[in-house]
C-alpha cells in the first residue's frame, strides 16, 4: 500500500497543502505537482547543483530532500527571486538575474536557476567577493557551456548593483 | 532515478525514534541530512523498506561545552560546526577542516552524525573523529553506551553501531595545551571527494620537543587510516624537516593502502600522502610552537 502524507509548505511566499508519497523528491514536487519548472533536475544525486533551492533561506539540493520533509518549511525557487523580499523588482528581475543578462552569464541556461539560488545567500554573506571566492562559491554548480568566465563577470556586476541599491 | 517506495516515520523525540528503531531493527535506515543516503536511494543502490527521519528531533541539534570537551548533537548541521565560535576556540582543527566537506549547499543539510555513521573512507568527519580522540554515544531503547572513535569505524561504510542503535552525541575533547593542528587535502575541484587528505596534530612538551602526534588519512584505505607508527616516530624528538621526511616515508610506504580511482592511481595517492604529511606536520609544529 502506498503511504500518502499531507504537507503544508510555503513556496515563494504562497502556501500549498498537498498529498505526497514519502519517496517524492522535493525537486519533482516543485516541478510536477506545483508546476514550478524553473528548478531544473540534472544529475539527481547532488553533484550538479541544477536543482538548488532555498530551504528556510539556505541553499540546498532539492533532489536530496523528500517533499514530506518540507512540511511546515519555507521554500524559495528561482520563480520567487524577483520578489521584493529578495531585493528584486515586482514583475522584473532580481539584480543578480539582471547581471546575468547583461554580462551574458549563460548560454543554454540549464544550470542557471541553481547557480542563482546558490549565489543569492552567498552574496548576502559576502557582498564584495573576490574572483577566487566567486569561483569557490560556484564549485558546487556545474556549467558545461560557459567556461564560467561570464558567470564570474555577472556575479561581480551583481555585487556592485546590490551594494549600490543598498546604499 | 527515483527511490523505491518505503514506509516513512518522522519522530519528534529521540525516545520515539528509538522505539521505531527497535520495532524495525534491521530493515530501517535513519535519515539524517540525507546527503549520502538520498543519492544512494535515487540510484536504488540502497532500498530501505523503512525510513526514520530525525530532522524533527530538535533535541539532537546542539553544540555545547561541558568540562574540557565539546558535546555535539548528532543532528547538528555541518554548516553550524563551521561557524561555531566555541569550536573555533577549543578545537580549531575541526573548524579548519569543515569547509572541505563538499559544498555549502551540502553542509547546510548534512549532519555530523550522518557523515560519521556513513563511514565513507573518503569523508572528512570520520578522519577528524579519530584524530581528535572523539567518543560517540549510541542509544537504543535499553540504554546508552560510549564508543571510542578508535573502536567505532569497522571498515568500508561500516561502524560498530547495532541495528537498533542511533548515534546521538559526539564528545570531542579540547585540544591540549601546546598543540598545533593542520588539515590538508588534494581534490580535483573544491568540494569534490579528495584524492588524499590528512589531519595532523602535534603536541610539544615544555622543552619544545614532540610529546605526541596524530596523523589520520582519508581515502587511504577501507576507513579513516590512523598512521600510528609514523606518529610514534616523532615522539620525544626535536621536530624538523629531515624528521618529517622520514615520517612521511613511513606513512606512504607502510601505513596507508590507497585503492586508486578514476582520478588517480594508488602510486599518486602515496605520493600525495607524502607531500601532505610533510606540509601538515610543518604547519602543525609551527602552530604548536606559537602557542607555547
Amino acid at each position: 500500500m502506498t503511504q500518502s502524507i499531507t504537507i503544508n509548505v510555503t513556496v515563494n511566499e504562497k502556501e500549498y497543502k498537498c498529498e505526497v508519497e514519502p519517496r517524492l523528491l522535493l525537486s519533482d514536487f516543485l516541478r510536477h505537482e506545483l508546476g514550478l519548472t524553473g528548478t531544473h533536475v540534472g544529475c539527481e544525486h547532488g553533484v550538479c547543483g541544477a536543482c538548488t533551492i532555498l530551504f528556510n533561506g539556505e541553499s540546498m539540493r532539492s533532489c536530496l530532500i523528500f517533499a514530506v520533509q518540507a512540511d511546515g518549511h519555507n521554500i524559495t525557487t528561482v520563480e520567487g527571486l524577483s520578489s521584493p523580499h529578495f531585493g528584486g523588482i515586482e514583475g522584473g528581475l532580481h539584480p543578480l538575474q539582471q547581471s546575468f543578462w547583461e554580462a551574458h552569464g549563460l548560454q543554454c541556461g540549464y544550470c542557471t536557476p541553481g547557480i542563482l539560488m546558490t549565489l543569492v545567500p552567498f552574496l548576502k554573506e559576502n557582498p564584495n567577493p573576490t574572483e577566487d571566492e566567486i569561483r569557490h562559491a560556484l564549485s558546487g554548480n556545474l556549467c558545461r557551456c560557459t567556461g564560467y568566465q561570464h558567470i564570474v563577470d555577472a556575479v561581480k556586476l551583481a555585487s556592485e548593483k546590490i551594494r549600490e541599491l543598498e546604499k | 532515478m527515483k527511490p523505491a517506495p518505503f514506509e516513512y516515520y518522522v519522530p519528534d523525540s529521540i525516545e520515539h525514534a528509538l522505539d521505531l528503531m527497535s520495532q524495525h531493527a534491521g530493515e530501517a535506515k535513519i535519515l539524517a541530512g540525507g546527503q549520502s543516503l538520498v543519492p544512494a536511494m535515487n540510484f536504488r543502490i540502497v532500498q530501505p523498506s523503512v525510513l526514520i527521519d530525525l530532522n524533527r528531533v530538535e533535541q539532537l541539534s546542539y553544540i555545547r561545552e561541558e568540562g574540557d570537551a565539546i558535546h555535539v548533537g548528532s543532528m547538528t548541521r555541518e554548516r553550524h560546526l563551521e561557524f561555531d565560535t566555541s569550536l573555533a576556540k577549543r578545537i580549531p582543527l575541526l573548524t579548519e577542516a569543515t569547509p572541505f566537506i563538499a559544498h555549502p549547499q551540502i553542509r547546510n543539510r548534512g549532519t555530523i552524525g550522518g557523515s560519521i555513521v556513513n563511514a565513507d573512507p573518503a569523508a572528512e568527519l570520520p578522519v577528524l573523529m579519530l584524530a581528535l580522540d572523539a567518543r560517540l554515544k549510541a542509544r537504543n531503547v535499553a540504554g546508552e553506551r560510549w564508543v571510542d572513535a578508535q573502536g567505532f569505524f569497522a571498515g568500508m561504510f561500516t561502524t560498530a553501531l547495532e541495528p537498533d542503535e542511533i548515534l546521538v552525541e559526539i564528545e570531542i575533547p579540547f585540544l591540549s595545551p601546546r598543540t598545533g593542528w593542520s588539515f590538508m587535502e588534494v581534490a580535483p575541484r573544491a568540494g569534490d571527494y579528495a584524492l588524499m587528505g590528512v589531519a595532523a596534530l602535534v603536541t610539544l612538551d615544555e622543552s619544545g620537543k614532540c610529546k605526541s602526534a596524530k596523523l589520520v588519512y582519508l581515502n587511504a584505505g577501507d576507513g579513516p587510516v590512523d598512521a600510528k607508527e609514523a606518529a610514534k616516530s616523532l615522539e620525544g624528538k626535536t621536530l624538523n624537516d629531515v624528521l618529517f621526511e622520514s615520517t612521511a616515508e613511513i606513512v606512504s610506504e607502510k601505513e596507508i593502502n590507497p585503492f586508486g580511482n578514476i582520478h588517480t592511481s594508488p602510486e599518486f595517492q602515496r605520493h600525495l600522502a607524502k607531500v601532505l604529511t610533510k606540509k601538515a606536520l610543518k604547519q602543525a609544529a609551527q602552530r604548536a610552537g606559537e602557542s607555547q
